[in-house]
């Protein structure tokens, strides 16, 4: 026998893992099991992943010329508004969450299975029939109202498939309520023994956070949408400023939640990077506490915010100054985590596998992104940048150079738990460093066109800003490739990867202390847990990537590290 | 599994006192409406509703009974509500009246100064 | 006994932190619905303050009849809910189920008579548009958001009495113990439905009666 025979059969001989329990589609489309669920929503948003990625690569190649291509002016817009919806809410808010959260969670506080297995699987439904629904008015020719939805157009003026769409994004969000609910009860009441509040990892405590945002925000902005169906279908009038409406208040309502939203994407992204981090910086986190607080701050503070998105809507100057106060504030505790972060790195044993080198871009280009958005916290700022492609820019550098590098961070990270095979280092080292180049190579020439007055969601433009739309359009196609090569070397691993160990990172969390694939129910016995989280002080002087499980680790009182 | 040692009368005596006060609470917002109360008509109902909501809270969905996680679940809804009011009407209580329509009529003092915004 | 036994599920330890966990859940889920129905009463209290005549003028229109019976329904189906929570913490099985039948058919007598003000509020012309009867225009604003609080309100109602009718029938026929944990989630709901008419009581119904 071959030794890869060989090893196999060990493989069929051990208990069987989660991926192995039922064979059939039905076994996957019924099960309860959260790793299963984990992977159904992977591929959903994979798929909705790169449906939103080609509605902006056509944009992106319109946008070469000054004068259009080959789109008419209202299917450019349409192709916007469409990539907005989509990335928003069928990519980025469930991505880590419903991904890695889902997989995670219960692994790292020692449980079998989240609080609502069943709620859990019906989140998911509620995911792709919100999916459907939008998929139908995507095919139906889309809707043109960006991804905002404002009054009036959405509600009076705008032809297309506005109810649709608003009502694809309302189901979606019970999908969102849903998960948080589940992970907030998850966290509360299924701990393992031992495993306090402070004990847990960091990335638990950003599952934790975000779910409290998921539930209290994303129903104010179900209600927002559900006012425009009102008024759109039913002709009840709402914001309708003819009969005394205020269009502003829509936009009061619909902020209040798609404020707390980006927060709802960059804390879980957060979470990733606090677990990478650390372990290959064979470094415990720097301000455990803080860390911890401050990720409690963004998620409450980040309420108190929303107007900075309306500060030329019409809002009056006391609430802009308000609203502009807090979000100086809210950048506190944002910045704290940076600084962490780096005080982490310094003088340790740094190694750049591709998890840490998506981290660390995630480190600089969310400090990018956060110093920009500072910017336009300032309201003589932003009424020069507001609406421009600075604002794109912005916010393209948080959300894709800051959550997509750390979900990229985190699938490299976990992929071997989840599926049991490395996936190929050099070329995952190759893609992270071409997403890097590509991400500026795309979003940095639009700070610069955005403050020279590019406007945002402008299908032709000044002939001067050409030069700068043709290097972000190039630098889009560098991008796609580099997001592109991630699906062939991940799925070349399933098939013909090396197998995994319990820990190939040898790193710290309960999660793997388990097989790689863990078993269905997660942990043969629960552990319990008496150490602090990422005691890597002790595995100083243990090589990475030796492929054992390393020997348990010393308590604290052994006066380990 | 049940305790046989449980007196019955229990769960029908509170439920039903309860009842009877939500029920005068009720009657007595209804009736004071069609006092002539003027700017006290509006306040006294939202707050004979916010006492009867308090009742139902604490002692039909049983807060009362229950420990401090539950407690701090049940009233973050309204802090975070608190937090929406606040600030969406530090918008609409410093409007301009003339500049900026939106402004409630009562913080209109003066029509002919047309600059009462912040 | 082997009966509350099944009502145990994956991952719980045992029933009683089951039943805490539920308790989180629904809680969790009700501090959602506080936002969501919280950000109509938003819009209520804007359109209010920037157009209090308007609102005194269209807020004498509602049928006060129906609201206060309506309320009064409500909240006699929570005593009759309360009741059930608790006689099933007893063990008591028919009086679980006759409470919850009890619960339902307050809840559908609910709907029944919103379906009578419905018809006589339509009857009225109160719906926002060309034809509409009220001056000035601002009117609309409370007549668009009453259709929109008291639809969304009673579709809730609605889906309240078709979980507590699955329930009730799942413990009748003993698909379920009657210790089950759903028990609290379904009774929480309940009363949330219940808190909601209680402040739209005096919000659509109680403008300027004097």
């Amino acid at each position: 026998m071959t030794d890869a025979a060989i090893a196999d059969a060990a493989v069929d001989r051990e208990p069987a893992s989660y991926l192995g329990a039922g064979h059939t589609l039905l076994s996957w489309l019924t099960t309860t099991d959260h790793k299963r669920i984990a992977i159904l929503y992977a591929v959903s948003i994979t798929l909705f992943f790169f449906i939103g990625g080609i509605a902006i690569g056509l944009v992106r190649l319109e946008l070469m010329t000054p004068h259009g291509l080959f789109l008419t002016s209202d299917a450019y817009n349409r192709l916007f508004s469409l990539h907005g919806i989509i990335m928003v809410w069928f990519f980025l808010v469930p991505s880590i969450p419903a991904t890695m959260g889902n997989f995670l969670l219960p692994l790292m506080i020692g449980a079998h299975d989240v609080a609502f297995p069943r709620l859990n699987l019906f989140s998911w439904y509620l995911y792709v029939f919100g999916a459907a629904f939008t998929v139908y008015a995507l095919i139906s020719g889309g809707v043109d109202t960006g991804w905002t939805f404002y009054t009036p157009l959405s509600t009076n003026y705008a032809t297309g498939y506005v109810v649709a769409a608003a009502a694809g994004v309302f189901v979606v969000g019970f999908s969102s309520i849903a998960t948080g609910v589940n992970f907030i009860a998850t966290a509360h009441m299924l701990r393992a023994p031992g495993l306090t509040w402070f004990r847990l990892p960091l990335f638990v405590w950003a599952m934790y956070t975000v779910s409290m945002v998921m539930v209290l925000a994303t129903p104010v902005l179900a209600m927002s949408l559900l006012l425009v169906i009102a008024e759109r279908a039913f002709g009840l009038p709402i914001f309708d400023a003819a009969r005394g409406g205020d269009p502003v208040l829509f936009q009061h309502l619909f902020w209040f939640y798609s404020h707390p939203a980006v927060y709802i994407m960059i804390l879980p992204a957060m979470g990733v990077v606090s677990e990478v981090i650390p372990c290959f910086a064979r470094r415990t986190i720097f301000g455990y506490a803080f860390m911890v607080y401050a990720l409690i701050a963004i998620a409450v503070v980040g309420f108190m915010v929303w107007g900075h998105h309306m500060f030329v809507a019409g809002q009056s100057p006391l609430a802009n100054l308000v609203f502009s106060f807090l979000s100086f504030i809210v950048a506190v505790p944002s910045a704290i985590k940076v600084f962490n972060w780096t005080a982490t790195l310094h003088r340790a044993e740094i190694t750049f596998e591709a998890p840490m080198l998506y981290a660390l871009g995630f480190v600089g280009l969310f400090t990018i992104g956060g110093l920009t958005g500072l910017f336009l916290a300032s309201v003589p700022i932003d009424i020069h940048a507001t609406d421009t492609y600075f604002v794109i820019a912005h916010f393209h550098f948080v959300m894709v150079g800051g959550t997509v590098s750390a979900y990229m961070a985190g699938l490299h990270f976990w992929w071997p738990k989840v599926t049991g095979r490395m996936y190929s280092e050099a070329w995952a080292r190759f893609a992270a460093i071409t997403t890097f180049l590509g991400f500026n190579a795309t979003f940095l020439p639009q700070f610069v066109m955005g403050w020279n007055g590019m406007p945002r969601r402008y299908h032709y433009y000044p002939d001067v800003f050409q030069a700068w739309h043709v290097m972000s359009s190039v630098g889009a196609l560098i991008l796609a490739v580099a997001y592109v090569l991630p699906l062939i070397y991940f799925g070349w691993s399933l098939i013909y990867g090396r197998r995994a160990g319990a820990n190939p990172w040898n790193a710290t969390g309960l999660e793997w202390q388990t097989s790689s694939p863990p078993p269905k129910e997660n942990f043969h016995r629960i552990p319990r847990v008496d150490v602090e989280p990422y005691a890597y002080d002790a595995f100083v002087h243990l090589p990475m990537a030796d492929n054992r499980t390393p020997p348990s680790l010393p308590s604290p009182a052994s006066g380990g590290g | 599994m049940s305790n046989s040692q449980l007196r019955p009368m229990h769960i029908w005596l509170r439920p039903i006192a309860v009842w009877v006060a939500l029920v005068l609470l009720g009657l007595a917002s209804l009736i004071s409406a069609y006092l002539p109360l003027n700017a006290f008509n509006t306040p006294l109902n939202l707050a004979i509703a916010g006492i009867m909501v308090i009742l139902l809270w604490l002692f039909l969905m049983d807060l009362i009974g229950s420990d401090a996680l539950i407690r701090l679940i049940a009233v973050a809804g309204l802090v975070w509500l608190s937090f929406m009011f606040a600030l969406t009407f530090s918008d609409y209580f410093s409007r301009a009246c003339e500049d900026q329509p939106g402004r409630p009529p009562a913080f209109c003092v003066d029509q002919n100064i047309g600059r009462g915004g912040f | 006994m082997s009966d509350a036994a099944s009502a145990l599920r994956e991952p719980w330890p045992d029933l009683d932190r089951q039943r805490d966990g539920v308790s989180v859940g629904i809680w969790l889920f009700i501090a959602s619905e506080v936002l969501f129905f919280g950000a109509l009463f938003l819009g209520y209290a804007v359109y209010r303050a920037l157009y209090p005549e308007a609102f005194r003028i269209a807020g004498a229109e509602t049928e006060v009849f129906y609201g206060s019976v309506n309320l009064l329904l409500l909240l006699t189906s929570s005593v009759t809910m309360t009741i059930a929570v608790d006689a099933s913490r007893h063990g008591m099985r028919r009086t679980v189920i006759a409470c919850l039948a009890l619960t339902i058919l307050l809840g559908a007598a609910f709907l029944m008579f919103k379906g009578l003000e419905y018809s006589a509020d339509i009857a009225k012309g109160l719906l926002p548009g060309a034809h509409f009867p009220l001056q000035p225009p601002q009117t609309q604003l409370f007549w668009g958001l009453y259709w929109v609080m008291t639809g969304v309100h009673a579709i809730h109602l609605a889906i309240g009495i078709a979980i507590v009718g699955a329930f009730a029938v799942m413990l009748w026929r003993r698909l379920l113990p009657i210790e089950s944990p759903a028990m609290l989630g379904v009774a929480t709901y309940w009363h949330f439905v219940d808190t909601v008419w209680i402040i739209l009581f005096p919000l659509l119904y109680l403008v300027d009666r004097s």
